[in-house]
């Protein structure tokens, strides 16, 4: 089957200083790839490389195996989405307005009752349906992040009126929610994968990554340092390489599924 | 996120939503007959009122007997002359200009994502300036040498048109590298550019004799007065990129409110959209100076009042923008011409006396929202 996404030895440098280097990877439908790695490891840089907002110094990338450089900007639009970090808006947009955004840009733009139908669904899914006629500048942080993730879906829903096989990019996507939308925001990637999409997530708990990763790519320092299911990447050693703590990872006991807590400093060798 | 207990409440939300929806429209449409209604009332108040006043029906029945080329009695055939061949010309530009200042701050303001942007931050104001001021004041000594006879009348607009068409070039090839624009340098490199060309204007504020200061002053505080149909239809061309644009440029820049990745990752030609803004408001802005002078905060109080009154959105915004400013263009220039009757205010005086404690209040509001 033809990887959703595939990228081969891309690498990004600056004039002074590289900051990927020879990065392979592959993103499967159905799977949720998590990218995992300490400050400046060169994650966000991985990101904006795959979804084609910078262009990779070496090595290339491809969509269904079209090159990504070939693919119009309308087109990509239809093929994947990004979720932001955060986003801010100078201007008084309702959040219906906001994510009624995600309809526009994919080819033909979806109009009438079929919009409202989907924008309406999308406000349902990230569960900020009650606050459509608010003011974006006026809500939460996490609130604001929750009608971004709507925007996005409703990006999605839009379109796979043209494009079946796609891509779901999350940036950070749970740094600033309460615990029940954190799972809330991984659990529907997780149906959009099982779906059919692709999710490609950066994300800095690694609980919540060993839960939901199907697969892990750690970074470092621009580098791919570990890549695999995470019972396999997770371990003390990686923990302390590449992070710089001694922390003792465990598994849960009924599956295999590894965890860590911070507590357990103290008891590690 | 199906965990949430919202969900039991989805057939009373979106029937909540499609109700509100409804309202907002219904408010839009509201605003923009309200909005249509004061520019038809300034018009023919500013096509009534001058050194010889007409009352407003007969100034219909001369504009009505004009088209339809009834014959008419001797009282209204002097209505018609002066109507058609003074302040016809005079209301149109006043609409074209407000229209044009006012669309072209709510372009800047969205490329520039920021509410306080305004069409002389990017250079086209101050470089149509000091063209128009080398014109008034080097013009006599310079027209010898053009390999062109320059119409005299023709000579400022043309020099104000491809001043701010140049300075705005200039910036935009200093602020963008690499196949991207970058909107701070664009806005520090406008400031400082702004600077250089006040100091020149100065310059030749110094090293002109009075006739010519006489001049430059009614240019610079501005003025819709000696509007003729020959400017009017020497800047139209200029105006018509904006007005096309009009149509579809406020999709681009609601996506583009989100951030420049953000409407990348929507599928917006995101450079592209960049460079047409800043030409056809070039374009346009430099056409407007070039007939009617300096002529400031139309486009930052504008696009402001109308956001509170129908929201953000781009594509209710850029029309409603225009039909505004050209109200407001208008209604000052009608006080302009009444407060020292028979003599006339420049109107810039006006735009800034109710602009720039406008634009404190609106500084000081965003203050407090943010704090």
């Amino acid at each position: 089957m033809i990887p959703l996404v595939e990228a081969r030895g891309i690498g990004f440098a600056t004039r002074r200083t590289t900051i990927l280097d020879d990065i392979s990877l592959v993103l499967p439908p159905g799977r949720i790839t998590v990218v995992l790695g300490p400050n400046g490891a060169g994650k966000s840089t991985l990101l904006r490389l795959l979804v084609g907002e910078l262009a990779p110094t070496s090595g290339s990338i491809a969509y269904s195996g079209v090159p990504l450089r070939d693919l119009p900007h309308w087109q990509l639009a239809a093929k994947r989405a990004v979720l932001p970090q955060s986003g801010t808006l100078a201007f008084p947009f309702t959040v219906y307005e906001v994510v009624a955004l995600g309809l526009d840009g994919a080819g033909s733009p979806v109009a009438g009752r079929s919009a409202q139908a989907r924008i309406a669904t999308a406000l349902e899914q990230a569960d900020v349906a009650h606050l459509a006629e608010r003011q974006f500048p006026t809500l939460s942080g996490g609130e604001q992040q929750r009608v971004q993730f709507a925007r996005v879906l409703c990006q999605l829903a839009a379109g796979r009126i043209h494009e079946p096989r796609q891509v779901l990019f999350l940036d950070e996507p749970v740094s600033g929610l309460d615990l029940e939308h954190q799972i809330a925001v991984l659990e529907t990637a997780r149906r959009l994968a099982t779906e059919g999409a692709a999710v490609f997530a950066i994300l800095h708990d690694l609980n919540l990554a060993a839960a939901y990763a199907d697969e892990l790519i750690v970074l470092k320092s621009g580098r791919q340092v570990a890549h695999g299911p995470p019972a396999e990447v997770l371990t003390d050693r990686l923990l302390a390489e590449t992070f710089g703590v001694r922390l003792a990872i465990r598994a849960i006991p009924a599956a295999p599924m590894p965890f860590v807590l911070p507590q357990a400093r103290q008891s590690a060798p | 996120m199906g965990a949430s207990p919202a969900r039991a409440a989805t057939a009373g939300v979106g029937v909540t939503l499609a109700a509100a929806l409804q309202r907002r429209r219904r408010r839009t449409a509201f605003v923009f007959g309200l909005l249509m209604l004061i520019v038809a009332a300034t018009s023919v108040l500013s096509l009534g009122l001058g050194a010889v006043p007409i009352p407003p029906g007969r100034t219909l029945a001369a504009l009505w007997t004009s088209v339809t080329g009834l014959p008419v009695d001797a009282d209204a055939a002097r209505d018609s002359l002066v109507i058609l061949n003074i302040r016809l010309p005079r209301t149109l530009l006043g609409l074209i200009v407000g229209a044009t200042l006012a669309v072209s701050g709510a372009l800047m303001q969205g490329l520039f994502r920021n509410p306080l942007a305004d069409p002389g931050l990017v250079g086209v104001s101050s470089g149509a300036a000091l063209a128009a001021a080398t014109v008034i004041v080097l013009g006599e000594r310079l027209l010898p040498y053009l390999p062109f006879a320059v119409l005299p009348f023709a000579a400022l607009p043309i020099a104000a048109f491809f001043g701010g068409l140049l300075f705005t070039s200039v910036l935009y090839g200093l602020s963008s590298g690499s196949g991207r624009t970058s909107i701070a340098t664009l806005l520090l490199a406008g400031v400082a550019l702004g600077a250089m060309a006040g100091a020149i204007t100065g310059l030749l504020t110094f090293m002109s004799n009075d006739q010519q200061l006489r001049d430059l002053t009614f240019w610079s505080l501005g003025s819709l007065g000696g509007a003729t149909w020959t400017k009017v239809a020497t800047i139209l061309p200029a105006f018509i990129p904006m007005a096309i644009a009009l149509s579809f440029l406020g999709r681009s820049l609601n996506a583009l409110s989100l951030g420049e990745a953000e409407a990348f990752h929507l599928g917006l030609p995101v450079e592209r959209i960049k460079r047409i803004v800043i030409v056809v408001v070039a374009l346009a802005v430099g056409a407007a100076v070039a007939a009617a002078g300096v002529i400031g905060f139309v486009g930052i109080v504008v696009p402001h009042l109308l956001r509170l009154a129908i929201g953000a959105n781009h594509k209710v915004l850029l029309p409603a923008s225009a039909l505004l400013g050209a109200a407001l263009l208008l209604g000052s220039d009608i006080l302009a011409r009444l407060i020292v009757a028979p003599a006339e205010l420049p109107i810039g005086i006006l735009t800034a006396a109710i602009g720039a404690p406008f634009f404190l209040w609106l500084l000081l509001a965003r203050r407090r929202m943010v704090t």
